[in-house]
């Protein structure tokens, strides 16, 4: 079973972003469970969303507290919160900063620093980075591919909506995949 | 089918597919999205219902009651301080015996105010007359939804239901399920015949007064109704397994139990966490297993008494409590085991939403080994 947990602020997407990659991995053929860790019910609180990936039924309730692999949306959340806790050896943190490195993450970790504000407000005009960092998981774990998550988010948004929310992932996926994140 | 897709959702799908003719229910959280799913589905003619909004949930079940009475198939969903304010309705439903099914996106009951799981707002209802069934996963609550109608509605029973399922652990949990089609549930749950409904050309009432002289009888035949609802959800239950192939036939369901010394005994979403510990226990040699309640209303002891009458220690999760006693669970099996020489302990644990771990269930495990139990579990000391 692979674990990844979302780190985000109230009204960034976390929860859908959980909801998408788990709806794109079970059309790929996994057994797949999201769900989210309401906090206060507030923009911009902290507030954590997980998706569970396995070949078998997946049984377990708890939240995830050894991930393989972590979304951190907001990078002004490292201050506040213990992102990488838990993290496993092997593990892949993708990180939302126009900066690139100076995280201390555990031993084995792979961050990946990706501008994803930026890619947002150039697609889709609005920065909201779920969907450019979906395209940037799909393409560091190749847990889902990239036609499925398109499907994902045509399943959810509509017209231009969706095709702009595309292009932001997808843009995010070319750039991880080739190594400029 | 198989599809992914959120537990309320999951839910909403499986009342629009046992067509409900009214449909009245007071948005709150954690049930919200499966009225608000179920308002989308009536407006966009997806449901064939009369979906009437209301300004509190006394009057959500008040409308039901109303709607049932003249003979529809009726329900609502709630939680929590919603419930709460159903109160009175709930034993007047149930008194005038009306098969309403009620989803309950089990909450935790203010004060303080939480919108987080716990079983505390349903088994508060206990008493109230309405059969009550615990959801493990999503596929079990949507399955439950038809058993229920099909048990309620029985001319031998007439009996509301109330379906549980966590709330935020399923009602807010993307996860796959299978998705009958409407052929295979309208094979499954036949139309709603009413025993007797009001009609102005035939005239009855509901609910009368009644006087000392006949009460108790009233109240004798709803135990009678409740305790045929056993023999009922398990003749529905078979009747499901051979249509659906899941199998419900059992009021209780055991995990790993045969061989076991120590029986956990659980209800709702926390049962697949504790079946993900018993796994790892019984790699270390630990003879564990699970009894999983999936009926608490009516209560299966005679069943449960058997079940666990191999065991040397029971321990019982329960996600409530009865302020000034135990965990209603808890209360419920050391009644059922009377007279026997196992030891049964009770652990009050996952109030108010507080995250359940295999590591809990391990180390619960381990008290009841101990000797050590009938405690809150897990409380952080330094807030004491």
């Amino acid at each position: 079973m692979r674990e990844l947990r979302i780190h985000g602020r109230g009204g960034q997407g976390s929860v859908t972003a959980a909801e998408l990659i788990a709806v794109a991995a079970f059309a790929g053929g996994v057994y797949a469970q999201a769900f989210p860790a309401f906090g206060v019910e507030r923009r911009g609180a902290p507030v954590q969303a997980f998706v569970r990936l396995s070949d078998e039924t997946i049984r377990l309730r708890s939240q995830v507290y050894e991930p393989d692999y972590i979304i951190v949306q907001d990078s002004t959340l490292i201050r506040d919160v213990n992102v990488f806790a838990g993290m496993k050896p092997g593990g892949i943190a993708i990180v939302n900063t126009e900066k690139s490195g100076g995280y201390e993450a555990p031993e084995g970790v792979r961050i990946i620093t990706i501008d994803a504000t930026k890619i947002a407000l150039e697609e889709i005009g609005l920065p909201i980075t779920n969907t450019a960092l979906m395209g940037a998981f799909a393409a560091a774990t190749g847990e889902i591919d990239f036609s499925a998550l398109e499907d994902a988010i045509r399943g959810r948004f509509e017209g231009k909506l969706a095709d702009t929310n595309i292009r932001s992932a997808q843009r995010a996926f070319e750039m991880v995949k080739g190594g400029n994140a | 089918m198989k599809e992914i897709l959120e537990g309320s959702h999951a839910v909403a799908e499986a009342v629009r597919l046992c067509r409900p003719q009214v449909v009245s229910a007071y948005p709150i959280t954690p049930q919200t999205h499966i009225v608000e799913a179920l308002a989308s589905m009536v407006a966009d003619c997806k449901l064939d219902a009369e979906y009437i909004c209301v300004e509190s949930e006394f009057s959500a079940l008040s409308a039901c009651i109303g709607a049932s009475t003249a003979g529809s198939r009726t329900y609502s969903a709630t939680t929590s301080q919603g419930l709460a304010l159903m109160y009175e309705v709930c034993f007047n439903a149930a008194g005038m015996r009306l098969p309403i099914v009620m989803t309950i996106a089990n909450r935790a009951m203010s004060a303080p105010l939480s919108i987080w799981n716990d079983q505390q707002d349903s088994i508060s209802l206990r008493d109230s007359g309405w059969i009550q069934l615990y959801a493990e996963d999503n596929q079990e609550a949507l399955d439950l939804h038809l058993l229920a109608y099909r048990v309620c509605e029985d001319h031998d029973i007439l009996l509301p239901a109330f379906v549980c399922f966590d709330g935020f652990i399923l009602s807010h949990t993307y996860e796959p399920v299978d998705m009958p089609t409407q052929e295979e549930v309208d094979a499954y749950l036949p139309a709603f015949n009413p025993y007797q409904r009001l009609d102005a050309k035939d005239p009855i009432s509901f609910g009368m007064y009644a006087t000392p002289d006949y009460y108790m009888e009233f109240r004798y035949e709803n135990q009678r109704a409740m305790l045929r609802a056993k023999e009922a959800i398990v003749r529905y239950g078979t009747l499901f397994k051979e249509q659906f192939g899941r199998d419900y036939s059992g009021l209780i369901e055991g995990y790993e139990l045969e061989d076991a010394e120590i029986a956990l005994v659980a209800m709702g979403s926390i049962c697949g966490t504790v079946k993900d510990a018993i796994d790892e226990m019984r790699k270390d040699g630990i003879k564990v297993g699970l009894l999983k309640i999936r009926c608490f209303r009516p209560f299966p002891d005679e069943e449960i008494a058997a079940a666990l009458a191999h065991v040397k220690t029971v321990a019982i999760l329960d996600k409530n409590v009865s302020l000034g006693s135990k965990g209603a669970v808890g209360l419920e099996i050391k009644d059922a085991l009377y007279g026997s020489s196992i030891a049964v302990y009770d652990y009050i644990l996952g109030l108010g939403g507080r995250d359940i771990r295999k590591k809990d269930i391990r180390a619960i495990t381990k008290l009841a080994e101990q000797g050590s139990g009938d405690m809150f579990y897990g409380l952080r000391e330094e807030l004491l």
